[in-house]
């Protein structure tokens, strides 16, 4: 009943009980917080609020303050928005396509991803908001009986499709996160010793209790979101991807780019849950469940995302000069060559090259390059958005309308105000949430814990029917 | 009437497991099941039936599709057909292509909320609610066996402790409940 085959390296190491699982998760909740994690929480909060106050500026001033012109409508907001929703790729796929393919290493880091996921697509929808310059008026993305006569939404849009795939993988992802998140809530309340965290946790655990009919539907509603998340997260980038692929301009016009997109979001993602859950093993002392097999497991996934993106840079490259078109050979010649070259270079670098070193074993065991590398990974793909998005803007039909682009300083501020947010929901996570799935972990204690995997069978000997 | 529930407690799931096997074999019955984790295999043995909320987020999921059909085909066709670069939506087939998208979204967006509200409300797990499990340890490490004395009318108090004492319980706890 709880075997596996030997081979398979140990997913928890040292000796642990199910208590010491317990322990390990909570005691960084319920110990006070080191003073490191109030000096990067008020660093990330800093940063933060300057975005946020950057994005009431604009938001009195108009879209303006941003270095927009009008050739290149659409720069770092856009880029930015596919960024973080393709950072916000890693943690459903971990959650649900690695439930459904049974793969229990997952259980050490899907709560953490999916918390990144969450914070990183809020991220993302704050750009298309902002965007609107007017953000009071966002209701008016929803298809609402309105005073403008019959005029709906429109549903042929992609810009419309985003809103819908935006909103639900949001609100599915946090609800799958939530149910996954009551026992482990109730397992710290039933701890708690405070009379506050007490109640607090008491609310947030909505009384879960255990019984075994309650586990029962836990295990099928999440089984069933899952099934469901899996096709969701390969839509969400598809859809994001459709905003460009739909258009008619040489170098967005292209057929792979949902493959192509979805596999690039994935390839950051997993970059992103690398960075944090490096710092956060050792920080919160969780070496035993996430260790060097699940870091190894996690940048396999990195080089074979990395390598579908490496091959459609190379197709997109091919298909411009093959295609014909004039246009179309343009814009690819103009983004490796033209005025942009050194975003185009970053990216092939990032993207291409530095997955590939995945391929030696000692280099993808090896945390330090492992924090490195997800760290390239993450600046290669922003340029990889901003080389689709502006590269192929700035030159036109047109050269009396040529430009480029150049970055404002709220442009830098939103960007960067947006990373301080981010860190500073990850921090408050960190800090009052439990970061490791620990019921889930207790589950697969018996087969892929060390000391039982490794132990001789002799608690199971009277076991005759097993 | 106040009632004597027996709450056995094990420090193992196999052991507790095994411990039900016996007993539903000696024809006691098992009223509830405490486990910090879900314990594969215990469902049968205790007598719990499986869920239907899969179906229940097919019949969610369902409902999603048809409402997004009606209503893109209301919105585009019936009530303002969008002339877009020279293409009326006349039908909502002529169309159809472009509201694939939108409809596999909000089939999801249905079947998962309301399998998570359905989830929700019949565990009876909301906001504020109180813990209902008997022992605080039961989210820990420990697996606790409810045993109600007015389900096992075939046996008398002491008989069923002294079955449930076999199985390899830690603790054993008798209360009274109204």
């Amino acid at each position: 009943m709880h075997k596996e085959a030997a081979i398979r390296e140990p997913l928890i190491l040292g000796h642990k009980t199910y208590h010491d699982v317990t322990e390990d998760v909570c005691k960084p909740i319920e110990d006070k917080a080191p003073r490191m994690w109030y000096i990067l929480f008020g660093i990330a909060l800093i940063i933060g609020l300057y975005g946020v106050g950057s994005i009431l500026y604009l938001l009195g001033t108009g879209i303006g303050v941003w270095g927009l012109n009008k050739t290149i409508g659409w720069a770092w907001d856009i880029t930015n928005f596919v960024w973080w929703v393709g950072i916000g790729h890693a943690g459903t796929l971990i959650s649900a396509v690695l439930l459904l393919f049974r793969q229990k290493w997952r259980m050490a880091i899907n709560r953490s991803a999916e918390a990144m996921t969450i914070f990183a697509v809020f991220m993302a929808g704050l750009f298309p908001l902002i965007h609107m310059g007017r953000l009071w008026v966002g209701y008016w993305t929803l298809p609402l009986p309105n005073q403008f006569g019959s005029l709906w939404v429109n549903f042929n849009s992609p810009l419309l499709w985003d809103v819908f795939a935006i909103s639900t993988y949001l609100s599915v992802s946090l609800v799958f996160w939530y149910i996954g998140l009551i026992p482990d809530f109730a397992t710290i309340r039933d701890r708690a010793k405070k009379p506050l965290s007490k109640k607090m946790y008491s609310i947030l655990a909505f009384g879960w209790s255990g019984r075994a009919k309650h586990w029962n539907r836990f295990e099928l509603v999440s089984l069933v979101l899952a099934g469901l998340a899996t096709p969701l997260v390969f839509s969400v980038h598809s859809i994001v991807s459709f905003d460009f692929a739909t258009s008619v301009i040489p170098g967005w016009h292209t057929t792979i780019f949902p493959p192509y997109f979805v596999a690039g979001a994935v390839f950051s993602g997993f970059a992103m849950v690398q960075t944090l859950l490096l710092v956060m093993r050792k920080a919160m002392g969780l070496e035993a469940y996430i260790h060097t097999k699940h870091v190894e497991y996690m940048n396999i996934v990195i080089m074979v995302t990395g390598s579908i993106v490496g091959v459609a840079y190379l197709t997109e490259l091919f298909v411009s000069w093959y295609s014909g078109v004039e246009y179309e050979s343009y814009a690819f010649i103009n983004r490796f060559s033209g005025p942009y070259w050194w975003a185009y270079w970053s990216m092939m670098t990032c993207n291409v090259i530095s997955p590939q070193l995945m391929w030696f074993r000692p280099l993808r065991r090896s945390l330090l390059f492992t924090f490195i590398i997800s760290i390239v990974v993450n600046i290669g793909m922003w340029f990889e958005r901003y080389v689709i998005i502006v590269t192929s803007l700035h030159r036109d039909y047109l050269p009396s309308a040529w430009s480029m682009h150049y970055p404002s300083h709220i442009d830098i501020a939103i960007y960067v105000g947006t990373i301080g947010l981010f860190f500073t929901f990850f921090l408050l996570f960190a800090r009052y949430f439990p970061v490791l799935a620990l019921n889930e972990i207790k589950t697969i204690l018996k087969s892929s814990g060390e000391s039982y995997k490794n132990a001789p069978d002799h608690s199971h000997d009277n076991h005759s029917n097993h | 009437m106040a009632e004597k529930v027996m709450y056995a407690m094990y420090d193992d799931d196999d052991v507790l497991k095994d411990g039900a096997k016996k007993l539903v074999a000696k024809g006691v019955k098992i009223a509830e099941v405490f486990s910090p984790f879900p314990i594969h295999g215990i469902d049968p043995i205790i007598g719990i039936k499986n869920t239907r909320l899969g179906i229940m987020a097919f019949i969610y999921g369902i409902t999603g599709t048809m409402l997004a059909t009606y209503g893109m085909r209301f919105f585009m066709v019936e009530d303002w057909p969008m002339n877009i670069g020279g293409k009326p939506n006349f039908t909502y087939l002529d169309n159809i292509l472009a509201f694939i998208p939108i409809t596999f979204e909000f089939t999801v967006l249905c079947a998962a909320h309301g399998m998570a509200i359905t989830y929700l409300l019949r565990n009876k797990t909301l906001p504020g609610m109180p813990a209902q499990n008997p022992d605080p340890r039961t989210t820990d490490d420990k697996f606790v066996m409810e045993i109600r004395l007015s389900e096992n009318s075939d046996f008398s108090a002491e008989q069923l402790e002294g079955m449930i004492r076999e199985t390899g319980m830690i603790e054993l706890d008798q209360k009274d409940i109204k």
